[in-house]
């Protein structure tokens, strides 16, 4: 075996040598590449039988062709072409012209003649099909040349009677691509072949071939997409072919009255074999409701797609779609959703316990029922009902966006919505849940609606359960039962699913945040207070009465009634969790004391709100005072940071704002220091310690302006100048301490033209910025830039320290959100003392579930490192599917990280963390408004900083125990 | 040509027809005789139970009359008399069922025999053995797949829902068809799929119209509320009873159940009376192409009717303390285990019984469903109910819209109502043809129902008379009949359009030119080459498409219609015009007649 396994290695090294052979051989072919084509016509005369000129043309389509020598190649191609018999070699041909005329480069219009020409004498239908399909080529690689396109159309259009439907299919596709958009153009160039392209497609609507069929209407969406107002004339036509046959007909043509329906909204249409009429949104809104019941899955989940989109269509036929018309032998019944809401009406609940509790009540009369020509009627019933998943999901999404536009419909919908929450297949329960959340604006839940929904808290599905919460979080309740209900529902998830803590109570807080009235009279019963006796004191660490102290909390804050119900342990046990728990209990004003305690008085409730005065000032305070004595400014600094960074904790809607700013100042304060003049006076045998502490400056300076730009969401322009400026600063304060810290001029030379390189892109970047940096270090040193470009490093270096000491402090204006990206690894807990076992050389997958805070484009930056006690970190990249978006801003990670070492003899503890990968260069392309001024002239030179890849940790790292055992022999 | 061919329709026997019951419907199609199930009737205990069979051929042997027999699901009242049919009265042709059909149908079967004849002693009934051997005559077939039964009659099965390997067939012979649908759902449920069809255009649509004036609200709410109940009675400690037939809907609740208890992580038992269900349940498991889509994409990482939390139940079981899920046949609480298990839990108020069927009058299904509460039980006990009574009703039957549905997908150009009750198909009837513009009929059972057809006759063409004639006119346009010349040769039983020379050379017959001469009065006192002159101008201008000639002998040629003009030998004001044609030229020739009869336009010299 171990023989056989070496001979098998060793085979296959030897054909890695042979590649590696065929490779140089590749290579030297191109070094003579003007023969190229000779080559080719070469091998193609050789060629004695149509099969092999066929293999010879397959091994010249793999490699490249120069953009110099295409003319060459395709003249020797159809030289050939005209000499050929075999029809299979001809379509090859056929199709590598088409392949050459997209080099890049290379203009196909001197190819176009004799493209054409080949059509005329052609019997062949594969080839004339790909024959035109070359023409669409060439016909789209030369957008601008209106003539050029009429030919082909023309050329097209005389091919459109071809008995293959692959030619016409070809003539239809080359017409929807290339045909005249406007028709004066069309007119000016040639008169007579002015013939209406609209007309020439519709014509083929009626093909025998329903490929050609499929393709007509193709044609006309795409000369619909190209910009060209398609006529209403279509319509009708359109209609018809929404009974074909073949699915692929039907699904192009929902497509072709979707987008006829929102060209032409407000025409009027008749109704067949009656004297109405009606706007033709709502007749073609009627007939895709039809394809909803479609035979064929394809066309339903086309047609209940494009319904959502339909938000013209009147409000009488959107409701229809949700109403079945329910009948048993003949009598009117009523559906269980309106039994549901009758009950609740007249006070009761739900009995269901009676036989024929359904029975129908009024008779119908037999001929104003419709069974299936109502149009819209039911056509969502039968969407969310379907067979197949696809269409349900398609049905709740089109739902969404109808609700969403349409609050009546959002109220009418929500029986429906509720209904999904028990589909059978998860996905669209949770697309319905998310649906409901994105509606919950528009709506207010019944009691039994309410029920409903709360029964889907105990699910398994973590996924479920929180997106649940999330839309209790925004729900509107009617009544203060409904409030219980769902107290004890969540409670009860609570203890199921102790896991879900933090969901739960936030849940709460919002809760009550948003019905403070309705809790008002529950308070008594959640305290489980008693008017006479006093009650044991709860446990303060049990989460089920954290909860119910959350919804309380939250509720007291707009209700100032209701502290006068608390007993003195709920104050008590107030102060603790609005210190331990500050993001879910809000600041109450209590009486007595309390109020002291209460870190912000909201009693003054000012326009502003204070902290952020706060703010404010103590920046004001930081940018006036300029001219203090540089230990002055060090202590204010140090001072305002200290403060920035308290009120960041306290104030988590300002937190991102409070650490932006602490930064910066933190940057300032570290430049400041380093240049602290004393240290940079003394003599050069200190200089190691100065410049120890300088060189550190400077990186950490670095790293927090890349956390800067790149960590806080919202970030302006007008912050990414400021960023840069300080980074610029940096870099300048790194090239002064290697100036003197290196010996010899020649690799300053280097370092100096690379400084002034990116002064320059700087410049060149935020000219638009430059006026309100007045004073500023990049300011003075644009000014002395003739002089710096033409002296020596030495006096570059000098003129540097100088204008960094002098600059001023520039001012960071605030913008109007800031959020800093958090991450915060939920699992793994690192609190487990059992380490994973595995054995060495294989892998282990660890789970890892993340929240993500304010992360732009989660997928593209966030990594996840794990450390290993060697020193050795891997970095991984999750897959897109493993970032869920629960919320705006909001992101969840979940993914498995492999894990593999060598054996250890013990156990031993990793780290895992999140990274947040930046590029400058990315983020530039998108921050920089005025791009397009210095576009042009950028291109020629290499982007500053020039995929610069780095990472930010952003989140605390979480270690976890592993043990990779020695594999057992 | 020959005469209209005619379909024929005769339902066997009270069942079929207007009611609910026996299914056995006998269609003659283009010569050929195919049977459509065969069902038996529960309700009756002699012979009319099974379909009369004698009335089929009086006298004769099955076998010679019938072409093939074709059963669409394993429900006895479809399948029930085939035993009967093929071994006591004597059939030995084909029988065609699908895979599920055909392992499921004789478990069914084998039931039903023991209960009449261990249970109730009953003697000259099949035996086992005949079961057996019915079942060897059985030829399974697959979804779509297309069985030539002889060489003219082929059959085709779609998926119908309903209960597992149910199927609608479509018997063609020719180009004539039939679509027989058996019982059918339109919408899914946790089991299986929503039926479907193509549209095959039948000639005729026999469908099921148990359901012909309902249109039934959403599956979501019965589900949610049958859970809901469940849930909440187990959640207070209570006993769940749910009386089932073995096959079909149980399978559907234990599904709904089983992966709600997954769902909610709930704990509870669930028990399943055992029985035939057991060997049911395993051709459940192998049938997984049969089931709906969820079930079908993940019985790869698990098969959904391998329950969990469902398990067989032990009599003794019955009496354990703590909450419940019983699933206990029969369905109706008339005797067996679910009465047993009804009579241990009907007095404590926590538990509930849920009836997910319909019951028969006179069970105590029925009694408690119509709220009776105090059940008299053998041997004068007084049996008081405090159990909670709850109604479910879990219908695998296509309803009037679904009906339309399944019209609207086959596009069949006569329909025929079984399987219902006559009221109720009158006004579906009248829906659909109303709303279809198609004939609908209705036959009482034994009644003989006969639609004609309109059969397209296929008729060879030679290829190069075909390409000849379309080179002619304009594209080929699929909905337009196109008019062609050509000779119809009936040979053999054969036909054939071949050109006029070919059959001239296969007859042998010489050709015989056929012309017309007819001649036209025109009063014009000018000059006979100055007539001429002037019928030239006018035909010239009237038939711009034609080539119009005016030949140096002073006569008109039109395409190869000649035109002379003489002048009348007695009055020289009117000028003779002899025109003549071939029989080829007919159209254009008496064309050209008509036209020189109105005579010229005034004015054109």
């Amino acid at each position: 075996m171990a023989a056989h396994l070496k001979k098998r290695v060793y085979e296959e090294f030897t054909k890695v040598v042979q590649q590696q052979h065929e490779d140089v051989s590749a290579k030297k072919l191109r070094l003579t590449k003007p023969s190229k084509s000779a080559a080719l016509h070469v091998d193609l005369c050789k060629a004695t039988s149509p099969a092999d000129a066929l293999q010879y043309l397959l091994q010249f389509a793999r490699k490249p062709v120069e953009v110099e020598s295409v003319e060459g190649v395709v003249r020797i191609l159809l030289e050939h072409y005209y000499k050929e018999n075999d029809a299979s070699v001809r379509l090859k041909i056929a199709s590598l012209l088409g392949l050459l005329s997209k080099t890049a480069g290379f203009s196909p219009d001197c190819i176009m003649d004799d493209a054409i020409n080949t059509l005329q004498n052609e019997k062949s239908h594969q080839v004339l099909a790909q024959l035109l399909d070359t023409l669409l080529v060439i016909g789209t690689k030369l957008p601008e040349n209106p003539s050029v396109r009429m030919r082909l159309v023309e050329v097209a259009c005389k091919h459109l009677t071809d008995s293959s439907h692959g030619v016409r299919n070809k003539c239809l596709q080359l017409i929807g691509c290339l045909g005249p958009v406007e028709k004066g153009v069309a007119k000016e160039v040639e008169s007579q072949a002015a013939k209406d392209v609209q007309k020439i497609i519709g014509d083929h609507f009626n093909d025998q071939d329903p490929r050609v069929r499929t393709a007509a209407i193709k044609a006309m969406l795409q000369l619909h997409e190209r910009g060209l107002k398609l006529q209403q004339a279509i319509y009708s036509q359109a209609c018809k072919l929404l009974a074909d046959d073949y699915e692929q007909v039907r699904s192009a043509a929902v497509q072709l009255i979707w987008v006829l329906s929102q060209l032409y909204p407000e025409s009027i249409v008749p109704i067949p074999s009656s004297n109405e009429e009606i706007r033709l949104v709502d007749d073609a809104f009627g007939k895709i409701c039809h394809m909803v019941s479609d035979g064929s899955w394809v066309v339903r989940v086309q047609a209940a797609k494009l319904l959502g989109s339909m938000q013209q269509v009147s409000s009488h036929f959107l409701e229809q779609t949700l109403d079945k018309k329910l009948m048993s032998d003949l009598r009117r019944k009523r559906t269980a959703h309106e039994r549901a809401k009758e009950l609740y009406s007249s006070g009761e609940f739900s009995s269901g316990r009676k036989w024929g509790d359904d029975a129908p009540k009024e008779e119908i009369d037999t001929g104003a029922v419709n069974l299936i020509e109502s149009g819209a009627c039911g056509a969502f019933v039968h969407g969310l009902e379907d067979e197949m998943y696809e269409v349900r999901i398609a049905a709740v999404e089109a739902l969404c966006m109808l609700a969403q536009s349409s609050p009546s419909f959002a109220e009418k919908c929500l029986d429906f919505l509720v209904d999904m929450f028990n589909d059978e297949i998860e996905e669209v329960r949770l697309q319905s849940i998310h649906t409901m959340r994105k509606i919950s604006n528009n709506i207010t839940l019944r009691e039994d609606q309410l029920d409903t929904v709360l029964a889907v808290l105990e699910d398994s599905s973590r996924d479920i359960r929180e997106a649940l919460h999330e839309l209790l979080c925004c729900t509107n309740v009617s009544t203060k039962e409904g409030i219980h209900l769902a107290l004890v529902e969540l409670l009860k998830n609570l203890t199921k699913y102790p896991t879900d803590r933090e969901s739960i109570w936030k849940c709460l807080k919002f809760l009550g945040s948003r019905h403070p009235t309705l809790v008002l009279p529950l308070v008594p019963e959640l305290l489980s207070t008693h008017p006479f006796f006093d009650t044991p004191e709860p446990d303060m660490d049990d989460p089920a009465y954290i909860a119910v102290l959350v919804l309380i909390f939250n509720a007291a804050k707009s209700c100032p009634t209701m502290p006068a119900l608390f007993s003195d342990h709920t104050f008590r046990h107030y102060a603790y969790l609005r210190d331990s728990l500050s993001h879910l209990v809000p600041p109450l004003r209590l009486p007595g004391r309390k109020l002291v305690s209460s870190p912000v008085s909201p009693s003054i409730t000012p326009h502003e709100d204070p902290s952020q005065q706060f703010l404010h000032q103590s920046l004001e305070r930081v940018y006036n005072l300029q001219h203090l004595d540089p230990q002055g400014i060090q202590e204010l600094l140090e001072f305002t940071i200290r403060d920035l960074q308290r009120l960041g904790e306290l104030q988590s809607e300002l937190a991102g704002m409070a650490d932006f700013t602490a930064t910066y100042l933190q940057c300032q304060l570290l430049l400041i220091k380093a240049l602290q003049e004393k240290l940079w006076n003394v003599a050069a045998p200190l200089y190691l310690k100065q410049n120890a502490l300088a060189s550190a400056a400077a990186k950490q300076i670095l790293e927090e302006t890349y956390k800067m730009e790149f960590m806080y969401s919202g970030v302006e322009s007008r912050q990414v100048v400021i960023i840069h400026h300080m980074r610029l600063q940096a870099k300048a304060l790194q090239l002064i301490v290697t100036a003197r810290t290196t010996r010899g001029v020649e690799p300053l030379f280097g370092m100096c033209e690379k400084f002034l390189q990116e002064v320059d892109s700087f410049q060149r970047c935020f000219i638009s910025e430059l006026p309100h940096m007045q004073g500023s270090f990049v300011d003075k040193l644009l000014d002395l830039m003739p002089r710096l470009v033409t002296s020596k490093p030495s006096e570059v270096v000098k003129i540097l320290q100088t204008t960094l000491r002098q600059s001023t402090f520039l001012h960071l204006p605030l913008p109007e959100q800031l959020h800093r990206a958090t991450a915060n690894i939920v699992e793994p807990t690192g609190e487990s003392d059992n380490p994973l076992r595995f054995t060495s050389g294989l892998v282990v997958a660890l789970d890892v579930d993340a929240t993500l805070e304010h992360v732009q484009d989660p997928q593209g930056t966030v990594k996840v490192q794990v450390l290993y006690p060697d020193g050795q970190a891997q970095i991984i990249h999750p897959k897109p599917a493993d970032f869920r978006n629960p919320g705006p801003g909001r992101h969840r990670l979940i993914t498995q990280v492999y894990l593999s070492h060598t054996a250890w003899t013990e156990p031993c503890q990793i780290e895992v963390r999140l990274l947040l990968a930046y590029n400058s260069n990315r983020s530039k392309a998108s921050a920089k408004i005025p791009k397009a001024t210095w576009s042009e002239s950028l291109e020629a030179l290499p982007p500053p900083e020039n995929g610069i890849e780095g990472t930010i940790p952003f989140s605390k790292p979480v270690k976890v125990y592993i043990m990779p055992k020695p594999a057992r022999r | 040509f020959p005469e209209m061919s005619y379909l024929s329709f005769f339902c066997l026997g009270p069942g079929a027809g207007q009611d609910v019951g026996r299914s056995c419907i006998l269609v003659s199609i283009a010569g050929k005789n195919v049977m459509l199930d065969c069902g038996m009737h529960m309700g009756y205990n002699d012979d009319r139970r099974f379909p009369d069979f004698s009335y089929i051929t009086q006298n004769g042997r099955l076998t010679d009359f019938l072409d093939c027999v074709i059963i669409s699901h394993f429900h006895l009242d479809h399948c029930g008399a085939l035993p009967y049919f093929s071994e006591m009265v004597g059939y030995d042709g084909p029988i065609y069922m699908t895979h599920p059909t055909k392992a499921i149908c004789p478990i069914l079967l084998e039931d039903y025999r023991k209960i009449t004849v261990d249970k109730k002693g009953e003697t000259n009934f099949f035996t086992s053995q005949m079961i057996k051997d019915c079942m060897k005559k059985v030829v399974a077939v697959h979804l779509h797949q297309t069985v030539q039964v002889d060489e003219e009659l082929e059959i085709k099965a779609y998926y119908a829902g309903h209960v597992l390997g149910a199927a609608m067939f479509q018997i063609k012979v020719g180009c004539e068809s039939v679509v027989y649908t058996g019982d059918y759902n339109m919408t899914p449920d946790r089991h299986l799929g929503a039926a479907w069809i193509d549209k095959c255009r039948p000639d005729l649509l026999i469908t099921e119209s148990t359901y012909a004036t309902t249109i039934r609200d959403s599956k979501r709410c019965r589900e949610r509320d049958f859970l809901k109940k469940v849930h909440e009675t187990v959640e207070r400690g209570g006993k769940v009873l749910i009386p089932v037939f073995a096959l079909g809907r149980a399978q559907e609740l234990c599904i709904l159940l089983e992966t709600f208890w997954e769902r909610m992580n709930l704990k509870a038992p669930i028990y399943f009376s055992t029985g035939l269900t057991e060997k049911a349940n395993h051709y459940y498991k192998l049938f997984i192409t049969w089931t709906n889509q969820k079930i079908r994409k993940t019985f790869v990482q698990r098969n959904m009717f391998e329950f969990k939390h469902i398990k067989a139940f032990d009599r003794a079981f019955a009496d354990n303390p703590g909450p419940m899920v019983v699933f206990a046949t029969p369905g109706m609480l008339h005797a067996g285990q679910s009465l047993q298990i009804f009579r241990k839990w009907a007095g404590n108020e926590k538990n509930m019984v849920i009836m997910p069927g319909y019951c028969v009058q006179g069970t105590v299904g029925h009694k408690i469903l119509s709220g009776q509460r105090k059940l008299e039980m053998e041997g004068r006990q007084i049996l008081e109910v405090k159990m909670q009574v709850e109604y479910m009703s879990f219908s695998a039957h296509a309803d009037a819209k679904g009906i339309m549905q399944l019209i609207r997908q086959a596009e069949p150009r006569n329909v025929l109502l079984v399987h219902g009750e006559a009221k109720k198909m009158e006004f579906l009837k009248q829906k659909i043809e109303q709303e279809f513009h198609v004939s609908c009929y209705m036959p009482a059972n034994g009644e003989t129902t006969t639609i004609f057809t309109n059969p397209s006759i296929p008729v060879d063409i030679s290829l190069g008379l075909l390409k000849r004639e379309t080179a002619i006119g304009l594209l080929p346009d699929a909905k337009k009949p196109k008019l062609m010349h050509g000779t119809l040769m009936m040979k053999d039983n054969s036909f054939r359009l071949v050109s006029p020379e070919q059959a001239l050379k296969e007859l042998g017959l010489a050709e015989h030119q056929l012309r017309f001469t007819c001649r036209v009065h025109i009063q014009d006192p000018r000059k006979e080459h100055e007539t001429v002159l002037r019928v030239y101008n006018h035909l010239k201008g009237v038939l711009k498409d034609y080539s119009v000639q005016h030949l140096p002998d002073g006569s008109i040629t039109v395409e190869s219609i000649l035109i002379q003009a003489t002048a009348h030998s007695e009055d020289q004001g009117t000028k003779v015009l002899l025109v003549s044609w071939t029989y080829q030229d007919e159209e254009l020739g008496s064309y050209l007649t008509s036209l020189l009869k109105k005579g010229l336009p005034q004015g054109t010299a």
